[in-house]
């Protein structure tokens, strides 16, 4: 089973629900922090990290001996990574999406591969709670390569929790493609609603059935609600605005713990969960 | 000598484009009889990636030694240093005003890009 957790728009507790959930389960389960340009996922959960890996992504090094500037890699490659300007070849490594076209094309064999690193995996776990991060190199772009990589952790007899990225690009299709559930997390705020729509609308593409989460639910107005009445977007849980909860994590602690009452939601909130995923097999 | 020039339109009174790679045209002008070719940057205007070096690669084609625009990013900016192409940015007015400026010399050529790339 895996259950990705989005939002649209970002800080609406997305890390929050993802660390509960792991942890209120508590075993049988890991935790994939998807968010790789910002993981914190750590800072909740506090797991021992055991191993760090490094992501190496390919990208092309060329032989100007035996270039002759025909600029064929240069006009294969749709994301502008190579230019030619006379008889100079220029590679730009932070914009390769690694798809090895150029070294394809050329007639002279002159491009060939060499690594680049774009982030690491670090691996741990918290009792029986597995724990992996992936984490962007700053100043690095590419989220979807490492993504993927943490992504090669899920295990089938596993809850795997993913915490993906905020927003609709490709590092947040990259954290549900392929997921059995989309728990959406939104806040009732005119911005929430906005980033909640289009949100749905890739969940929709992607057609993997999904619920929502409002989270400082009393704050705003009841936008978010009649929205997902009309969408028949189910409301699995709603987290109230609420100061405990509020210092609790601004501690960097775990809503579940410091609150216990809060752990059968949580699980409630699985159970659903494991209800409307099953209604689709 | 031949210099570009970024334009709203397609003709020497047009306003110059602040961008670059995405410009809407580059114009390519000879700065002794005016005389210019329009290139209609479209492709690169609406392409995914790499804009800048891609029109950075086309002004180098052209043999312009000069380039007049708005703002340049660092990708556009070494790709313009290897085609030794200078850089005049912020440059205003229309596309015939910009080249009086280059002509009178009142432009500066900058040794670094003056924007961030955008992702």
């Amino acid at each position: 089973m895996i259950i990705s957790i989005a939002s649209g728009k970002g800080g609406t507790g997305k890390t929050t629900i993802a660390t509960n959930l792991a942890f209120a389960l508590g075993e049988n389960v890991q935790l994939l922090d998807c968010d790789v340009e910002e993981p914190n996922s750590h800072l909740f959960l506090k797991p021992e990290i055991k191993e760090e890996i490094p992501v190496i992504a390919p990208i092309p090094l060329i032989d100007e001996d035996k270039c002759t500037y025909c600029k064929k890699c240069m006009e294969i490659c749709r994301f502008g990574a190579i230019a030619i300007v006379g008889e100079t070849v220029l590679t730009f490594p932070e914009l390769c999406h690694s798809c090895g076209g150029c070294i394809a094309v050329c007639p002279e064999n002159a491009v060939s591969e060499m690594d680049r690193e774009l982030g690491k995996i670090e691996r741990g776990n918290l009792d029986l709670i597995e724990f992996i991060s992936g984490r962007l190199k700053v100043g690095e772009v590419m989220a979807p390569p490492i993504i993927k990589d943490v992504r090669t952790y899920e295990k089938k007899d596993f809850i795997n929790i993913v915490d993906a990225p905020p927003g609709t690009s490709c590092p947040v299709i990259a954290s549900m493609k392929g997921a059995d559930f989309i728990l959406l997390v939104t806040e009732p705020t005119p911005f929430g609603l906005n980033d909640l729509k289009l949100a749905v609308e890739a969940v929709k593409i992607l057609g993997i059935p999904h619920g929502l989460v409002i989270n400082r639910a009393g704050i705003g107005n009841d936008d978010v609600k009649k929205y997902a009445e009309k969408e028949n977007l189910p409301i699995l849980m709603e987290i109230p605005f609420d100061r405990k909860i509020a210092e609790t994590y601004s501690k960097g602690e775990l809503v579940v713990r410091a609150m216990p009452e809060w752990k059968e939601k949580f699980l409630n909130l699985y159970n659903q969960i494991k209800e409307l995923a099953g209604q689709r097999s | 000598m031949k210099i570009a020039v970024t334009s709203k339109g397609n003709n020497l009174d047009s306003e110059v484009d602040p961008r670059f790679g995405r410009a809407a045209y580059i114009i390519i002008v000879d700065t002794d009889t005016l005389e210019f070719e329009a290139l209609d940057n479209s492709v690169n205007a609406n392409s995914f990636k790499g804009a800048g070096i891609q029109a950075g690669a086309m002004v180098g084609e052209k043999k312009a030694e000069a380039l007049l625009t708005g703002f340049c990013g660092p990708n556009a900016f070494k790709t313009l240093n290897a085609a030794n192409v200078k850089v005049a940015n912020n440059v205003t007015g229309t596309v015939k005003e910009a080249v009086q400026a280059f002509k009178d010399g009142k432009v500066t050529f900058a040794d670094e890009a003056n924007t961030d790339g955008h992702w």
